[in-house]
């Protein structure tokens, strides 16, 4: 059953850019590791990193289009599960550092024996199994999101105050991580990892695999949330979005729409995170500040949400601007940022694979009405109109 | 209990409610029968839109008594609970999904299993296919019904709206001012329509429009400041001074 519903019914543009993704999957670390360098076809090593992380940005920018441009909940607090998500897979990587730490204790990563602890705490258990970690990375975030909405939804909070709520939720996470006795490497967090899964971290083999995974997981995302939203239960969510008292009144119950999808979306956020940790080296609570999350909302109004790959596009240009633009003109960013919302806003309200679909939808439609036109000349027939014909046909 | 709770589709006994000192409703009660078209007209501010929230289930009354199909009670349920059991509501503004084609419209308005995991691996049976022609057929929009919702005229709308009713196969529809906006040609069949589906169910219809009560010639409702001010024929309760003095204007 389930396969079937993965096979079903997509649209052929998301395909396509599935399959550009897996494209990208093989050939960017066949290109790092077998081109030559200085060949034209060689991506350097420091590159690989960069485009894995554009695609965990590309991932999370995916789940919160899910929750927001399907189901019009603005979550301003998607960088809390990203996070989340992070610190499950750092836990991982830092236990499998081990006597090789600063302090060489075996059990204890250096910030603990930094603070005086003599035990690992309880919930450290368990993360020196991959498989663990990997359950966690999909479980925290998850019940996080599970419980939250469990609330929210039921109290029929919405609109901006379910907004205000999300970024509360956010700040009070990195509040606490800050914290050293939280017992996550308080504000440098958790870092110095050396292996992952017996590999070398910093090796290019170790980058090439982990940016495949990282598209591999992207394309299957992207998939998953095309079956979702295509199916039945995808267009009772777009109900939700437009007419949520009229979906109410056909017997729908709107708050278990709403928490399926943001717990679904949550998780995937989650993996985007555990993703992003080995290619960047670093997690810490700067990753839940509110302003990370307001971002991932600009990438998915850019790129154009309820599209699916609107967001994939957007998390990647924005992302690639800020990398070109921090170079060059590293004070300037923020306002640059808040230039292009404002922009988006104001001329692509529909961001930018919105407007592209909007304007060859109605070509589409004038197609229709040259057709429909032709129909009616059909009827006396002449050499003129089997022209036009042929020409309406192109 | 008492026998009108068993026999009646929509039993309100003394129903109140206030929103912030205002009573909204002050002691209504009305019964409806099974198979009945009913009527209700009366003044802005009567309360008629609240009434229709009380039985819904999006308003919970301060006092009194609603009962649906007999004996079930109707302000202990919200409003999925409320459509599940069989009450279709229409809404004075229509409100279809404008993003959605007519079809799909029609396909989230079938009475099927409403859960997250049932909708995610539903598959469009031959049995719902016909279903929802057929009620594309009724509803006049078999033409449009690979168009969006959003590109209707007003009029389509409400029709699609009503179809999306029926669709729900409700037991008791409730149906706000479904000719407001309509021309007069769109009203009476709109009336026929309304009429139509009252052989199957029972009809609440609330409207200003003193022709199109007419045309449905069922009984009539007056509401005035949250109570029943008369109720019977069109001509009888037109004809009551009350309700020319509250309502028509002399």
């Amino acid at each position: 059953m389930i396969t079937e519903f993965l096979l079903s019914r997509h649209e052929k543009k998301t395909l396509v850019v599935a399959a550009l993704i897996l494209l990208a999957a093989i050939l960017v670390p066949l290109a790092n590791l077998l081109a030559p360098e200085g060949s034209l076809l060689h991506v350097p090593d420091h590159l690989v990193p960069l485009m894995g992380k554009y695609l965990c940005y590309a991932l999370l920018a995916l789940a919160l289009d899910l929750v927001w441009g399907y189901c019009g909940i603005l979550s301003l607090g998607h960088g809390a599960f990203f996070a989340l998500g992070g610190y499950a897979m750092g836990m991982y990587l830092m236990r499998q550092i081990g006597p090789r730490g600063v302090y060489a204790n075996p059990l204890l990563p250096d910030f603990m024996v930094f603070l005086n602890w003599k035990e690992l705490p309880w919930y450290w258990t368990g993360f020196n199994h991959f498989w663990f970690a990997g359950l966690m990375v999909l479980l925290v975030p998850g019940l996080l999101a599970f419980v939250f909405g469990w609330f929210a939804f039921r109290s029929r909070v919405t609109g901006v105050y379910l907004s205000i709520i999300t970024q509360a939720m956010t700040y009070a996470l990195l509040l606490a991580f800050f914290r050293n006795e939280m017992g996550f490497g308080g504000n440098n967090g958790l870092t110095d990892f050396k292996d992952i899964l017996g590999a070398n971290i910093q090796a290019p083999e170790t980058r090439a695999t982990l940016f495949a995974m990282t598209a591999l997981l992207l394309a299957l995302s992207l998939i998953l949330s095309s079956a979702i939203v295509r199916s039945k239960y995808g267009k009772v969510l777009i109900g939700v979005r437009d007419a949520e008292s009229r979906t109410r009144f056909l017997g729908y119950r709107v708050e278990n729409m709403k928490l399926f999808i943001f717990t679904v979306s949550a998780m995937m956020a989650g993996i985007a995170g555990a993703l992003y940790v080995p290619q960047v080296g670093i997690i810490n609570p700067g990753e839940f500040a509110p302003a990370n999350s307001i971002e991932v909302v600009i990438w998915t109004a850019v790129g154009g949400r309820g599209t699916l790959i609107g967001p994939i596009i957007g998390a990647i240009l924005v992302n690639f601007g800020k990398t070109i633009f921090t170079a060059a003109f590293p004070e300037f960013w923020l306002f640059a940022l808040g230039a292009l919302f404002i922009a988006t806003t104001l001329f692509l309200p529909k961001g930018i694979v919105g407007t592209v679909m909007q304007g060859s939808k109605a070509r589409a439609e004038r197609q229709k009405a040259v057709a429909a036109e032709k129909g009616r000349t059909a009827a006396q027939p002449s050499q003129g109109a089997a022209a036009h014909e042929t020409q309406a046909a192109e | 209990m008492d026998s009108k709770i068993t026999n009646s589709i929509l039993y309100l006994d003394n129903v109140s409610v206030s929103f912030d000192g205002f009573r909204a409703l002050n002691a209504l009660s009305f019964v409806i029968e099974p198979g009945e078209l009913r009527a209700i007209i009366g003044p802005n501010g009567a309360g008629k839109t609240t009434m229709m929230d009380i039985i819904t289930g999006k308003t919970r009354p301060d006092q009194g008594e609603v009962y649906f199909d007999g004996a079930i009670d109707l302000t202990r349920k919200d409003e999925a609970e409320i459509a599940q059991l069989g009450i279709g509501r229409k809404f004075q503004k229509p409100t279809v999904f404008e993003s959605h084609t007519i079809w799909d419209n029609l396909e989230l308005a079938l009475n099927r299993k409403r859960g997250v995991f049932s909708t995610l691996f539903y598959r469009l049976t031959t049995e719902d296919k016909a279903r929802i022609e057929h009620i594309l057929e009724t509803v006049r929009l078999t033409a449009r019904k690979n168009d969006y919702a959003a590109n209707l005229s007003h009029g389509q709308k409400q029709w699609l709206e009503i179809g999306m009713l029926l669709a729900q196969e409700p037991k008791l529809l409730l149906v706000d001012e479904p000719v407001a906006g309509m021309t007069d040609a769109e009203t009476s069949e709109t009336a026929l329509l309304l009429k139509d589906i009252a052989k199957t169910r029972s009809v609440v219809v609330v409207e200003h429009d003193m022709g199109f009560i007419r045309d449905l010639g069922v009984k009539v409702t007056c509401l005035a400041e949250g109570s029943v001010l008369a109720e019977g024929s069109i001509d009888f309760v037109s004809n009551d001074p009350k309700v020319i003095e509250n309502y028509l204007g002399r």
